[in-house]
């Protein structure tokens, strides 16, 4: 039993003064992936059924390592805020929405660090 | 979580099928959802025959033929009878209408009536709609302003406020929020379209000065950015406003000012 007022309810903790950082970032990451995917396939798809080596040997070249490093970046801070939004639509609850979002950060940071670290380690051919 | 099916209470069952009336010439089929808080039961839907032939043209018309010559326990919210008040909204074929301004014609075969989608239920086709007019309390829906007061009047340009068109003619019917996926999953703290639509009347009131506090206010990951731009809302409202492009600017000015 709560005597709380409709209006305090509705107001409830007030503004958090953030979510357009989020929206824009998510949409300029967006805008960014269409051409740095292409750059990043092209290459790739090239190299396609020529085994390991082939693979390795694109991204021993610095621009290739760089586009692919981009895009890895990119596209796993877009994954991060996209994920982040279904589960803040979706996941009701304070302590579940809490895990599920400590979840998809560690998961997508973890991600992309992976995969930006293989890439440096094959262009340094380590 | 969301949840993908009702409760137990909230399943809804097959109700009477109330007699036609004798002599009739052109009948249609109202199906009424019906749920009365005092009895217990679990909500139902009811089964209705009208005869056209001695009916008005709207699905208010209908409505208040049933109650008046039917069935006068029906309950239902109507005042204006012409799409001014927004009292008379509610779900007819799918779609969150007014039924005053709807004609029974433009349902194809039988006619299905519900209340606004996810909200409580005070009784029948009646919503409760507590939370959704404190929320539109919640962004000051008044011009605020801080200079001396004119003498006279404020001021305001013919183009400045032809700004307004499209948005001030929103009648609070709730139509679009009840519509919104977004509002559905997160009532609680997403403003929905309809106070957003009005948040942004007043942010861009050429004569408003708190433009900035306001914007202040909607700049929250809950209250503005639930909105996806699913659009139900504009292609639901009865009043044919664009609640989603309203949402759309807000947004656009929370990023000009960080640019």
């Amino acid at each position: 039993m709560s005597y709380m007022t409709d209006y305090k309810r509705a107001r409830g903790l007030g503004s958090a003064h953030e979510g357009t950082h989020h929206f824009w970032i998510q949409r300029v990451t967006a805008v960014a992936l269409i051409p740095l995917g292409l750059l990043f396939i092209w290459p790739f798809a090239a190299a396609l059924g020529e085994g390991a080596e082939a693979a390795q040997a694109i991204y021993r070249n610095g621009w290739n390592a760089f586009i692919a490093i981009n895009f890895f970046v990119l596209t796993f801070w877009h994954l991060k805020l996209g994920v982040q939004v279904v589960i803040e639509d979706y996941v009701h609850g304070k302590g579940r929405r809490l895990r599920f979002l400590l979840a998809n950060m560690y998961f997508c940071w973890g991600m992309g660090l992976a995969a930006v670290m293989a890439v440096v380690k094959i262009w340094l051919g380590a | 979580m969301v949840e993908f099916t009702l409760p137990k209470n909230s399943k809804i069952r097959t109700g009477k099928t109330w007699p036609k009336p004798e002599g009739a010439t052109r009948l249609k089929t109202f199906h009424i959802y019906r749920w009365n808080p005092d009895d217990g039961e679990n909500p139902r839907v009811d089964t209705y025959f009208v005869d056209l032939a001695t009916c008005g043209p709207m699905v208010l018309d209908a409505l208040i033929k049933i109650k008046t010559e039917i069935d006068p326990t029906l309950t239902f919210r109507r005042s204006c009878r012409e799409g001014i008040c927004g009292s008379c909204s509610m779900n007819i074929g799918g779609q969150n209408r007014l039924a005053c301004i709807h004609g029974i014609d433009e349902e194809k075969g039988d006619v299905k009536i519900y209340p606004l989608p996810h909200l409580d239920v005070v009784k029948d086709l009646v919503p409760d709609l507590t939370h959704f007019y404190a929320q539109h309390a919640s962004i000051k829906p008044w011009l605020i302003t801080e200079s001396p007061t004119p003498e006279k009047e404020w001021k305001q340009s013919i183009e400045d406020r032809k700004k307004l068109d499209g948005l001030y003619e929103c009648v609070m019917c709730a139509s679009c929020s009840t519509s919104c996926p977004s509002y559905w999953w997160n009532p609680d703290r997403y403003l929905g379209p309809a106070t957003l639509l009005h948040a942004y009347r007043w942010i861009i009131d050429s004569r408003d000065e708190a433009t900035g506090e306001r914007l202040d206010d909607l700049e929250d990951p809950f209250k503005v950015y639930r909105c996806h731009t699913i659009l139900n809302c504009t292609q639901t409202c009865p009043k044919g406003l664009n609640p989603a492009k309203a949402i759309a600017e807000i947004k656009k000015l929370h990023v000009e000012r960080t640019l």
